[in-house]
């Protein structure tokens, strides 16, 4: 009896790791804006960054010193970074029926600024943005972040 | 053990992010409705809820400071300068009962197609709408048939299928509040937002 719990729970778990390649393609918006070099790193392959790119979550969005973008998310939201930034799409989900959702966003470097969306005028407690040091609550808002000597990774 | 680790990881933590200099600034939001941003960090929390209003952050150090447009247009130029076009909402409204547009909609497809066609890389979600005459499924259903039946007049006046969504959302959103089964020509319409 014990023993038949236990394959279902590996046979769970196994089932969540084969279905995370998939929750990662999801698409979370797509380059609106890109100025200089500016770069998605997706599965460890570097793409260029173009005006009208699909964004998907866990992607990477790194500028260089010459670099700027645009990203429009699905939900509304209008993310853009400065030269020389890193920022990361860790969480990104949005139901357009009952605009339901949630989304978190990370930058590790340089600047980012953000205009929120429906998800965070609906449900703003299931947005956030986190830094090297803190984590930003929004409330239907727009600012600036900027990271000085943050990291590459 | 579990001390040991946890101080090395605590110091590990602390080298990473000794020489960071961290700044959060407030933006007046572009509806002017009101705003604000919490920040937290192991330390506590500081809510910045007035336009420019900011915090510097390092280690072990969080000073509020009140910001300026010229602060923010010298340190952040680039970076506003990438910000993507707003995105905008057009309603259209329909004659009573069915998927027919009223004339004045009809007229105003046309910037809708010129905003779609001269914005970089745009994407268009349309929304439909029902007003509370019928029931929740029935509304459903015809919210949805609006949205698809503009959307392929949309896909006929030469705009790509690939850039557009339908979306059906009955009556549960109502731009005037009813009672049932009111009929309310301006809950009968279909929201398309372009961004």
């Amino acid at each position: 009896m014990i023993k038949a719990h236990w394959v279902a729970v590996c046979m769970a778990v196994g089932g969540l790791i084969a279905s995370l390649p998939a929750m990662a393609a999801e698409q979370a918006g797509m380059i609106k804006v890109s100025m200089g070099l500016v770069n998605i790193e997706r599965d460890g392959k570097k793409l260029a960054a173009e005006v009208g790119t699909p964004v998907l979550v866990a992607d990477r969005i790194r500028t260089a010193a010459d670099g700027s973008v645009g990203v429009t998310l699905r939900d509304n939201t209008l993310l853009s970074a400065g030269p020389n930034s890193l920022i990361i799409i860790d969480r990104f989900a949005f139901d357009n029926t009952t605009q339901d959702g949630n989304m978190s966003v990370s930058i590790r470097k340089g600047t980012l600024s953000v205009a929120s969306g429906k998800i965070a005028k609906r449900t703003p407690e299931s947005v956030d943005f986190h830094t090297p040091t803190s984590v930003l609550g929004v409330r239907g808002t727009e600012f600036i972040i900027e990271v000085l000597g943050g990291s590459d990774e | 053990m579990n001390k040991t680790i946890l101080c090395v990881a605590l110091a590990g933590s602390l080298v990473l992010t000794a020489c960071t200099t961290e700044r959060v600034v407030l933006l007046p939001s572009a509806d002017g409705g009101q705003s604000g941003v919490v920040v937290r960090d192991p330390a506590g929390e500081v809510l910045l809820n007035q336009p420019y209003a900011a915090v510097k952050r390092r280690l072990d150090s969080n000073v509020g400071y009140q910001s300026s447009p010229e602060e923010v247009k010298e340190r952040y130029a680039n970076v506003l300068a990438a910000q993507p076009a707003r995105p905008r909402s057009y309603v259209l409204y329909f004659e009573a009962g069915g998927n027919i547009l009223t004339q004045e909609s009809k007229a105003a497809l046309v910037n809708i197609r010129k905003e779609i066609a001269e914005r970089a890389a745009s994407e268009v979600m349309v929304i439909g709408h029902t007003d509370r005459v019928g029931s929740v499924e029935g509304n459903d259903k015809l919210s949805l048939q609006r949205a698809e039946g503009l959307r392929d007049l949309l896909i006929e006046s030469g705009i790509s299928a690939e850039k557009m969504e339908a979306v059906g959302r009955g009556e549960r959103d109502p731009l005037v509040p009813t009672a049932d089964e009111v009929d309310e020509p301006k809950n009968r319409r279909v929201e398309i937002n372009v961004r």
